[in-house]
């Protein structure tokens, strides 16, 4: 175990694809298993569901509506995720979509402001309100599911409150309608992959070069390119299934452009380092002089903007918003779409990826279901016991860290 | 060379800390010297942890007088103890579990750029990286990376990542409250080794603990509280284990004498 740092444990033991294995076996042994749950958990129900839909799943048109229908959804669950590295939770994202969606339509079509103006009130709603729920919860000290809980009954007053007595309004702003009706076919979907791709693989070898220069320890180069391989196959592939149809949706590129920006933001910033420190330890984050409160009530703010986002695209989706606009299971997926991504509900571990790949789970559940014909019934109990196992692999995961960490 | 010839690190004269009804320091002197070690010891509710909060600023003592390298010192808080170069490491260590040992040792002082940029500054983790591992090979830590997660660390590892934090930034004294506590004994002795270490660099170190065999292990002096006064000073090697919990229990007045003359002038090394 006492190896010195010149001779650093990260360095595989044996050479090639063995070392790599050696690599994988420990940390699924240390309770460091990542996205991998999921992802298996992915590739199982989609073959399932291609199996029994006859192909019909991964068809092109099936497909784009997959990702149509988790567009919304997957990205309220990425801010649910940057809240739940907090160790926290927000009941209100949900029925805070909502209420988005309706001062946007009101503002756009009751009182015929611009749609952009309109979009950017909807989201700073959301900015105010997240803003307001975290100061209460950090003032007073009060658990963040009672706070953000008044917060969900609240917010599904204030939409029922503004849409007044019509209940209902249709859209048909070209802008707001764009955000989910848009699509980029042919040659630019292509170039929208190939860029995407080219700068993962140039940001994964300017890192290698950089931490090279250095004179620091670089990885296993055959890990980095099976890392790289695997996205350019799933990326070009995903491109070509989704030009067959109509392209590439909008709504998807947002979707996944905010999820590289928090990712980034995370990963690479004081801020990210501060959010997981209180995550892992809020004391010993207040210790080494980080104020924790304003993360929290910044994190807060984050996540409700992006659920008002959310909620902004579903409205686009649907054309028109109702009473009973962010209720239903929006807020349950998007939760269960965070922790099935591998988000610990224990805090300071997950990455905002876990929204996308978790969305995936369920919206792949939900459509597949359609497909073959299942009952809602089915459906729900299916997803439940999806969620269990996630959060029981969590549960299981943090176990073997535990036990890891040789005390 | 005694004591009287040099000037201590760190001084603290005539220290008094009333509780409500408790009287916990009563008219304590305490003193530390460069590339020394002392033990503080004493039982329960003897004082030490009030009088190491008094150096680091946590509780502010009622009366007395703190001096730094000789000059006047004021401390009215934990900052005014970092910026004096007072390092404490507390027994619970305050580590984030889910980072790993490079993000600790930078936790609240990340090198990030530009400044401009607040909290949207980008770490600058290949130089933090760098001093991490500069530091640890500095001290003699043996981890397997700085790249591990902490959680993955044992006991000794997790240990002597919290004492290169703390010392990592201009440490002149370093303070530790209960270091081997919960180690075994391998874990034990790379603790110890670390603070010899600190020793070597000239570092003034102060050891809580209740582990006598350690204290006589790694200390050079031993001062002892009781019911929150300093009751013995002892230089370790002309002193034996029974005096000591003599002098700790207050069974035998005769402990001070045996341990050789009164606080803070004793032969030191």
């Amino acid at each position: 175990m006492s190896t010195t740092i010149d001779d650093p444990g990260l360095v595989e033991e044996r050479p090639g694809l063995a070392g790599i294995w050696d690599g994988w076996r420990r940390r699924l042994a240390q309770g460091e298993i990542g996205q991998l749950p999921v992802i298996i958990g992915l590739i199982a129900i989609g073959t399932i569901f291609t199996i029994l839909s006859n192909g019909t799943f991964l068809k092109p048109s099936n497909l784009t509506n997959l990702f149509l229908q988790i567009a919304a959804v997957g990205t309220i669950a990425a801010g649910i995720v940057l809240v739940l590295l907090l160790g926290e939770i927000d009941l209100s994202a949900g029925a805070l979509s909502g209420l988005a969606a309706g001062v946007v339509a009101v503002l756009n079509v009751n009182m015929g402001i611009p749609s952009l103006v309109a979009i950017s009130l909807g989201i700073l709603t959301g900015t105010a309100v997240g803003a307001i729920q975290g100061s209460w919860t950090f003032s007073f000290r009060i658990p963040s599911f009672v706070v953000t809980l008044a917060g969900m009954l609240a917010w599904t007053g204030a939409l029922l409150f503004i849409l007044g007595k019509t209940g209902a309004i249709n859209i048909k702003d070209p802008l707001i309608l764009g955000l989910a009706g848009t699509f980029y076919s042919g040659a630019i979907g292509w170039i929208l992959g190939l860029v995407f791709v080219a700068g993962f693989a140039v940001y994964v070898f300017w890192g290698r070069r950089q931490r090279a220069a250095a004179g620091l320890l670089v990885g296993s180069a055959l890990t980095t390119y099976l890392r790289i391989a695997v996205i350019v196959v799933l990326v070009l592939a995903a491109i070509a299934i989704l030009n067959q149809d109509r392209g590439i949706p909008a709504s998807l590129l947002i979707m996944i452009g905010l999820i590289v920006v928090l990712d980034l933001v995370l990963r690479r910033t004081r801020f990210g380092r501060y959010v997981m420190a209180i995550g892992g330890g809020a004391e010993a984050a207040r210790r080494a002089g980080i104020n924790i409160t304003n993360v929290r009530i910044a994190i807060f703010a984050l996540c409700s903007s992006i659920a008002a986002f959310g909620g902004i695209l579903g409205l686009s989706r649907a054309n028109a918003v109702y009473q009973a606009t962010g209720g239903g299971d929006l807020l349950l997926n998007a939760i269960a779409a965070a922790v099935i991504g591998g988000t610990s509900l224990f805090g300071g571990r997950g990455t905002v990826w876990a929204a996308l790949l978790g969305a995936l789970v369920i919206g792949s559940i939900a459509n597949g279901m359609a497909l073959l014909s299942l009952e809602p019934s089915v459906q729900y109990m299916i997803t439940g016991a999806v969620l269990l196992a996630a959060v029981t692999i969590d549960a299981i995961a943090r176990r073997g860290r535990q036990a890891s960490g040789r005390a | 060379m005694t004591v009287a010839e040099r000037t201590p690190l760190l001084e603290l004269r005539g220290i008094s800390k009333r509780f409500g009804a408790v009287q916990a320091l009563t008219d304590v002197d305490f003193e530390v010297f460069a590339g020394e070690v002392i033990g503080l010891v004493g039982d329960n509710g003897a004082g030490k942890s009030t009088l190491v909060k008094a150096i680091s600023g946590i509780n502010l003592p009622d009366s007395g007088e703190i001096r730094f390298e000789g000059q006047p010192a004021t401390i009215h808080g934990p900052n005014d103890a970092t910026r004096l170069g007072i390092a404490t490491v507390y027994q619970d260590l305050a580590l984030c579990d889910n980072l790993d040992v490079v993000a600790n040792l930078y936790l609240g002082r990340e090198d990030a750029a530009p400044r401009g940029a607040g909290p949207l500054s980008v770490l600058n983790e290949l130089s933090m990286e760098r001093r991490a591992i500069e530091v640890l090979r500095g001290l003699s830590v043996k981890i397997p990376h700085v790249r591990t997660q902490v959680a993955s660390l044992s006991g000794g590892q997790r240990q002597a990542v919290a004492v290169a934090r703390s010392v990592m930034w201009d440490a002149r004294v370093v303070l530790l409250d209960e270091p081997t506590a919960a180690l075994g004994v391998a874990q034990t002795h790379q603790v110890l080794d670390l603070i010899r270490n600190l020793r070597s660099k000239g570092l003034g170190v102060v050891v809580i603990s209740h582990n006598l065999a350690d204290v006589f292990e790694v200390c050079d002096r031993i001062i002892v509280l009781r019911l929150g006064r300093r009751v013995g000073t002892f230089d370790v090697r002309g002193v034996s284990q029974e005096q000591v919990v003599a002098a700790i229990t207050g069974a035998e007045f005769g402990g001070e004498a045996a341990g050789a003359a009164e606080s803070g002038t004793e032969v030191v090394q």
